[in-house]
């Protein structure tokens, strides 16, 4: 269903109630306007990849989702959540208890890991659901074991951060974000820190997760291959707009905008 | 006499060795008040670092004042105010307690100042982290900020003990008597202060190297990534 939709992405937003919703967003950093009247929508369940030359603001639209940016003009909502309230205040526009529960819905994995240095992974997986969901140590580690076995890591469970390679670290990001049950989850570039050899690992996590779960996935990647494998639908951004989006093998095989053709050229070589 | 303890001043040995007691119970006052005064120095400047990050502008523009106003007055001035002034209000403290507050508040001021060096030399990815997964700003602080924190600032802040150590003679003019006010009565006492004081320097001296290698041994312990959580 989802491949049907996303060849005509508007038909899709008009059929199921989209889980996130941008309309006419408008991001500026001082003067640079990285996102301009932007729009985009995306189906529950489906696997969207966002590719484009490097700050087209790509990174922006997770990053906005992600509660890590204010955005200045439009609107957005999560699951039905706008993320400006009515009265709101600050750069955000939202209270801290409103900015909580849109949170709630979605997480995030990084391009650097961003793995707490300090806890060990066992701890890293467990902080949060113990800290902010309240479950108890007993059973936040029962769930982490099951996740970290899903990313192929439940014997690396004592260790530190420090003693994994980094496509491991990597790894364990992701069972640290899913721990929180995510509605959405947010990858931004999560194979660019890592070294050549690393990447198929991550990516193999990605994978899977993205075939068995009914899991909202959003990537930015410049791994085209993959983006083409796992997507049901690519948007292809420059200058903080989407300039062409649709099915990968059309995107891949047959852009229709000369400059989505340039660019796939210039990375596929 | 002094605490029950006579001098014998037949030598410079016998006159040092009849003095030791008396000055180890000034030693005794001083350790507690650099103890007791560091502590609440590491407290309330902890206090004063997160305050001065709040996003509550006026919170954080009055720590800022206050935390100014300690570091840029004389300890002196801070301890005769608490311990003069203050009185004329219905505030009377002992000495001691005096003291500790004075050291306490004044060293408050510095390491504030090196608890937000700390906490800004967190990396951004840590906070993104922590909000990403939903943590609110006082469970970032308290399990991911301050763990990690540590281990860059123990050497500054032994530094700053040290220097608080060395500081705590100040407490003899509100008549507590520590070490170097002792030594000073009993020069008084005899006329003869080169011992005395000679032997207080030395004490000071094997404090300071002693708390170095306490620090520095800790430094050594602590794991670089940050107090280790399981």
């Amino acid at each position: 269903m989802n491949k049907v939709l996303a060849q005509q992405p508007d038909a899709a937003s008009a059929a199921a109630a989209p889980v996130i919703e941008f309309r006419g967003v408008t991001k500026r950093f001082g003067a640079l306007t990285v996102l301009d009247d932007f729009n985009f929508s995306v189906a529950p369940g489906e696997k969207v990849t966002l590719i484009g030359p490097s700050g087209s603001g790509k990174s922006t639209v997770l990053r906005i989702l992600m509660t890590l940016e204010p955005f200045q003009e439009g609107q957005l909502t999560l699951a039905g959540i706008p993320y400006h309230e009515p009265n709101g205040k600050g750069p955000f526009r939202a209270s801290d208890r409103h900015l909580h529960q849109i949170r709630s819905h979605v997480g995030m994995v990084f391009q650097s890991f961003n793995l707490f240095p300090h806890m060990s992974v066992l701890r890293n997986v467990t902080e949060a659901p113990v800290a902010v969901l309240g479950l108890s140590r007993a059973e936040a580690e029962c769930r982490a074991i099951d996740l970290l076995r899903m990313v192929g890591l439940a014997d690396k469970k004592d260790q530190y951060p420090a003693q994994l390679s980094g496509g491991q670290q990597q790894r364990v990001a992701i069972a640290r974000a899913l721990a929180m049950r995510p509605r959405v989850l947010l990858f931004d570039e999560p194979t660019s820190a890592l070294d050549p050899q690393l990447v198929g690992e991550v990516l193999g996590v990605i994978r899977n997760l993205a075939s068995e779960h009914d899991l909202t996935m959003l990537l930015v990647t410049h791994e085209m291959r993959f983006a083409r494998e796992v997507s049901d639908r690519v948007c292809f951004f420059d200058k903080g707009r989407i300039v062409e989006e649709g099915e990968p093998e059309r995107i891949f095989t047959a852009p229709a905008e000369p400059r989505t053709r340039e660019f796939l050229q210039s990375v596929l070589g | 006499m002094m605490y029950g303890y006579t001098w014998d001043l037949t030598t410079p040995l016998t006159y040092a060795a009849s003095i030791l007691p008396i000055l180890l119970i000034g030693l005794t006052v001083t350790l507690q008040a650099a103890a007791a005064g560091f502590a609440l120095a590491l407290v309330l400047g902890l206090a004063f670092a997160l305050l001065r990050r709040s996003r509550i502008k006026a919170v954080a523009l009055t720590t800022a004042f206050v935390v100014e106003f300690l570091r840029d007055t004389p300890l002196l001035v801070q301890l005769f105010f608490l311990y003069y002034v203050l009185p004329d209000y219905g505030i009377t403290l002992p000495a001691f307690l005096t003291g500790v507050i004075a050291l306490g508040l004044q060293y408050s001021a510095y390491t504030s100042e090196v608890y937000r060096g700390g906490i800004e030399a967190i990396p951004r990815g840590q906070w993104e982290a922590a909000t990403a997964l939903n943590m609110t700003r006082w469970q970032t602080y308290r399990d991911i900020v301050i763990p990690q924190m540590v281990p860059r600032i123990v050497p500054t802040m032994g530094n700053y003990l040290v220097a608080m150590l060395k500081e705590t003679p100040v407490l003899s003019v509100v008549t507590v008597l520590e070490m170097l006010g002792l030594a000073n009565m009993i020069g008084e006492r005899t006329f003869e202060y080169l011992v005395p004081l000679s032997m207080v320097g030395i004490i000071f001296l094997l404090l300071t190297l002693i708390c170095s290698a306490g620090i520095h041994r800790l430094e050594k312990v602590l794991p670089k990534a940050g107090i280790p959580l399981r």
